[in-house]
């Protein structure tokens, strides 16, 4: 079976067309069949109309996604309260203990991401991938820091990715891994960023499914839960009667 | 003695300006003494087979043991002789005329 291959988080300003335009061709052509770029706000329907169309014409499928930065838990389930249903994927950045922990346990959250440059800010340990593995959050990876950074910083970001991938793959947490680049040039081929992902310690299968099944899942069970006939897990409208 | 396994990997070379052989070996041989030391890098018995500036692609062998660091070593590469460059893996192959054939 053909892999189908997902970048979420091209981090191109979407108001600006062009680069806009760029990226995602550029996707397409290294073989990406689903891309999505963050919002940071409420989305106009326009505005997700036009990357939708702009991504379609070059046979890719845009998938809409909500970054936040929480600073409190309130904050979080705040936000969730208000967009989870407008947005397919969801993605939480953890600036504080006590936000990761609820990110975790909150079945509305998608991803769970972590500062790159602060490692005193990844939360995530033993505690936190318990939490993820009981309920649907994944662990998103962006390879752009790995590209960027050189020396101390990128050997203290190796550690720290390792360490989390390992408690990861112990609790069972799926792994997604992104690019997070906002310019083409940081832009690579899936397998590519799979082979990135060997650095961490994942192995080939698994660095895979980290750019391939894992975010295909967490699409496909949110457009499912977001459709019109989606009634709770397991139960859907199959069809209905006439009154 | 065992035989050494090796790989050949076809590498497209994405840049404005092109860079000379020795400029481009250069830059994979940093990346993966940057990445994975100089142990890691005496490892990997790199060598560039051919180097086609018209189409950008270049062909490089290594052992098979060593792949994944070279793979990754090479993923990592932003810049090519102080310009800005990206290189990405077209294809690996065990022997060279199943990785042209591949490419071409």
């Amino acid at each position: 079976m053909t892999r189908v291959f997902t970048d979420l988080h091209l981090r191109v300003n979407h108001k600006d067309q062009q680069a806009t335009q760029q990226i995602i061709n550029r996707a397409a052509r290294f073989g990406y069949s689903l891309v999505s770029i963050p919002f940071t706000s409420a989305m106009r329907q326009e505005e997700l109309a036009k990357l939708k169309a702009m991504s379609t014409d070059v046979g890719v499928d845009f998938v809409s996604r909500a970054d936040f930065h929480p600073r409190t838990e309130n904050d979080l389930t705040h936000f969730l309260r208000k967009f989870r249903r407008q947005f397919e994927v969801i993605s939480i950045s953890c600036d504080t203990k006590e936000v990761a922990r609820q990110a975790a346990k909150d079945r509305r959250v998608d991803l769970l991401s972590f500062p790159s440059l602060d490692y005193h800010k990844r939360f995530f340990d033993r505690a936190e991938a318990e939490l993820a593995s009981g309920c649907l959050a994944a662990l998103e990876v962006d390879v752009k820091p790995l590209l960027v950074l050189e020396g101390p910083s990128r050997v203290r970001l190796l550690m720290s990715l390792r360490r989390e991938v390992a408690v990861a793959r112990e609790f069972k947490v799926p792994i997604v891994l992104s690019s997070g680049v906002a310019e083409e040039r940081f832009m690579r081929y899936p397998r590519d960023m799979a082979s990135l992902a060997y650095m961490v310690g994942l192995d080939e299968a698994s660095a895979l499914d980290a750019v391939s099944t894992n975010p295909e899942e967490i699409v496909k069970r949110n457009r499912v839960k977001l459709s019109n006939r989606f009634v709770a897990p397991g139960i859907s409208i199959v069809k209905e009667g006439k009154t | 003695m065992k035989r050494v396994k090796r790989r050949y990997l076809a590498l497209q070379l994405e840049c404005e300006i092109l860079p000379t052989e020795r400029e481009f070996i250069d830059a994979v041989w940093a990346a993966v003494t940057k990445l994975f030391g100089e142990v890691g890098a005496s490892t990997t018995g790199l060598s560039l087979i051919s180097f086609d500036l018209n189409r950008k692609i270049a062909v490089i062998r290594t052992s098979l043991a060593a792949l994944n660091i070279v793979k990754a070593s090479v993923a990592v590469i932003t810049g090519i002789a102080g310009k800005e460059a990206a290189v990405h893996v077209l294809a690996v192959s065990g022997t060279l005329k199943a990785l042209y054939s591949n490419v071409n």
